[in-house]
């Protein structure tokens, strides 16, 4: 059956399957992937089926795990590595900064860099310290890196595959409190190109641009405006590296009027860089300044603080009332 | 391997405390040698080897021509043709030796002073100064020679060179691979996880490291408080000392180990025992921080000295061989010489080139604003 409703984590369980059984180059590694299936259990059974030889379980060494991956796409292979939690990302992030983004323009294009860097991000779920960040934005500064965020199964199980079938190295984050979230999955459709956002809800008043866990507190928030009469557009941007620039500009020559919607921080964070740039292309169309919504200059909270601390309806339906005050 | 055992044979440190400044560092290291300092032969009996004339006399001609070339490189950057280089002065033997063990399918992650490494896998010398003029990152085709790319951030390469490694085992070939480092890289993260990832997954991995005493103005005591080729033991595999300014003995240490490699025995440590002759790179300056009788005393254990001194002895090369080979110094010498001079600088869109392999918007953009901006120059008349 081509259609299938699936849970997000169920859904890149498949596209990971998906990926081993067509191309006999893609390994999985990383942190308990193997019999465990993964703590988020999205390599469940993938051991079982492929072999140690292909889903394999690492040494507690992050940086291991992205310096030995880089070796083996030197060789030929396509690894997907993944990192436990967004906040263990960072012994491997010297790897991934000095070594994996820079190594196809260093070889001036002569060699490639296959590699997927699969992170489950954000909070929401009430963990512990380094279990609940949103690094995205100190990956899509950097050159060479690619990033992406599914928000719903259909992305996940889709974009997965484009991810790994990519010959650039793409950092895909997962919104780890949407993983038992259901959508469906029809897996004969034709995706649509990896970087390109979506318009998750249509509407005419203001923009919301969001991706990964927020794009559903969004499309909830878009429901809430309109029961005052508000017409709300979400665009759910799936890429934050490159960004589809196009498609918020389109939708905000409509509407006149942006917010931005993300968990990490508002300080440096892609909010910033959307808010930039859609001045400079909408800055005649534009009726009020664009806003940001996101978490604080301060570390993840602790998870009995973390409602505080996370954009949540209220907090962007203030901001929708911000931006149409002016 | 024998030499691992060495180390339980020394008398144990007092139980006096002793401060990390006094301790003495391995200061008689047990090394694998096979022609002494004097030039004088002599047997081992793990690691003897059997050459020809002709692969003396090559061995010499490589070591010679890597050190022209290297002196040629030191003065060009003195002439300001190089915005750097990094001397590989008195460390021609642990490469040469290391280097000529190679079959041409193994592979090689060198750090950035892998000059003599590069020239035994047939890079054009040429190649090498391309980054060191500025005009590139590294700018060869890796898969060309096998020799991947000169990695500037100290041992990373090491965690390449093990994925490398580990997926020549996937595929079921014979080929090993070989990561060098320096003294200095022992400290780092990522060798220690490349020893624990290449020896859990038994990747057929060689590491060479070439102690060359200091990591510019540190000296080997300030990374490590037992000799480096121990560190293999604790990983599980073995490490070996060799005498890095014995030509001979690192080729026959490194062709062993390679060898095991190949069997599917998994990783082995070599440390290669020399000495960095010149400064760390052009940027620093060794009397600020080392003494000149050290430096004098590494002189008298030159490592083409003493090879030119045996093969005299033994009547392998003629003056005719040493003159031809002067000659052909000087030619490669201005060759090179004539080649930097000669290097363009790349044309200026190559800011946009080869960032991503798929393409980004981002990139397109910038590109087409910076093409604009640099036409409007031209539309101002100029």
């Amino acid at each position: 059956m081509a259609v299938q409703k699936l849970p997000i984590a169920k859904a890149l369980n498949e596209s990971l399957r998906k990926a081993l059984e067509t191309d006999p180059k893609v390994l999985i590694m990383g942190e308990d992937v193997g019999k465990l299936g993964g703590v988020f259990r999205v390599t469940d059974g993938l051991q079982k089926d492929f072999g140690e030889d292909r889903v394999i379980d690492t040494p507690l060494a992050e940086s291991g795990i992205v310096g030995t991956a880089i070796g083996l796409a030197l060789r030929g292979y396509r690894p997907v590595v993944e990192i436990q939690f967004d906040g263990f990302v960072f012994p491997a992030y010297d790897q991934i900064v000095t070594q994996l983004a820079k190594m196809h323009a260093r070889a001036l294009g002569k060699i490639k860099m296959p590699v997927v860097i699969r992170i489950p991000y954000g909070g929401g779920i009430g963990a512990v310290e380094h279990h609940s960040e949103s690094p995205e934005a100190l990956f899509a500064h950097v050159p060479g890196l690619k990033v992406v965020s599914p928000s719903n199964s259909s992305d996940a199980y889709w974009m997965l595959q484009q991810a790994i079938q990519s010959d650039d190295p793409v950092i895909f984050f997962e919104p780890k409190r949407r993983y038992w979230d259901k959508g469906e999955v029809d897996t004969e459709a034709i995706p649509g190109p990896l970087h390109k956002a979506r318009i998750a809800q249509a509407g005419s008043d203001i923009t919301l641009v969001a991706y990964g866990p927020m794009v559903k507190v969004c499309v909830e928030a878009a429901a809430a405006a309109a029961e005052e009469g508000k017409s709300v557009e979400v665009i759910d941007l799936r890429s934050m590296s490159p960004i589809d620039f196009d498609t918020i500009q389109t939708s905000v020559e409509k509407t006149g009027r942006l917010v931005v919607v993300h968990e990490a921080p508002v300080f440096y964070g892609s909010g910033a860089e959307i808010a930039a740039r859609i001045t400079e292309r909408c800055f005649y169309q534009l009726e009020a300044p664009v806003l940001r919504v996101g978490g604080f200059h301060a570390p993840y909270p602790p998870a009995r603080l973390e409602e505080e601390y996370l954009p949540g309806l209220d907090r962007v339906l203030d901001a929708v009332d911000r931006s149409l005050a002016y | 391997m024998t030499v691992e055992s060495t180390a339980a044979r020394k008398p144990r440190r007092s139980s006096k405390r002793v401060s990390a400044a006094n301790k003495p560092q391995s200061s008689e290291p047990q090394l694998v040698q096979l022609l002494t300092p004097e030039g004088e032969r002599v047997k081992h009996p793990e690691y003897e080897i059997d050459l020809t004339p002709d692969e003396l006399r090559g061995l010499y001609r490589d070591m010679v021509l890597t050190r022209r070339f290297d002196a040629e490189a030191t003065a060009l950057q003195r002439q300001g043709e190089l915005g750097l280089w990094a001397s590989l002065l008195g460390q021609e033997a642990a490469q040469i030796g290391s280097g000529r063990a190679l079959r041409d399918d193994d592979y090689v992650f060198p750090t950035y002073r892998e000059h003599g490494v590069a020239w035994c896998r047939g890079v054009d010398p040429t190649n090498l100064l391309g980054m060191f003029r500025g005009v590139n990152h590294g700018g060869w085709d890796p898969n060309t020679n096998n020799f991947h790319l000169y990695t500037i951030v100290i041992g990373s390469q090491t965690l390449h060179a093990t994925g490398y490694a580990m997926g020549v085992a996937k595929d079921g070939a014979d080929s090993a691979v070989i990561a060098y480092f320096g003294d200095g890289a022992s400290s780092q993260g990522d060798v220690a996880e490349s020893f624990t990832f290449s020896a859990v997954y038994n990747a057929p991995v060689v590491f060479f490291c070439q102690n060359n005493q200091w990591a510019i103005s540190e000296p080997t005591e300030k990374q490590t408080r037992v000799p480096l080729y121990q560190r293999a033991q604790g990983f599980g595999f073995p490490g070996v000392r060799v005498d890095g300014n014995d030509v001979l003995a690192c080729l026959a240490v490194t062709r062993s180990a390679l060898e095991r490699a190949r069997r599917g025995e998994g990783p082995t440590l070599i440390e290669a025992f020399t000495y960095r002759m010149g400064a760390h790179t052009t940027s620093d300056d060794p009397t600020k921080y080392r003494a000149d009788e050290e430096r004098q005393a590494w002189e008298a254990k030159d490592p083409i000295l003493r090879l030119r001194t045996y093969l005299e002895k033994a009547g392998l090369a003629d003056e005719a061989f040493f003159t031809s080979l002067d000659e052909e110094s000087e030619t490669l010498g201005k060759r090179v010489r004539e080649a930097v001079r000669a290097m363009p600088d790349p044309d200026h869109l190559a800011i946009f080139e080869n960032v991503y392999a798929d393409g980004h918007a981002l990139v397109d953009e910038e590109r087409a604003q910076f093409i604009a901006y640099q036409a409007s120059f031209a539309e101002e008349g100029n």
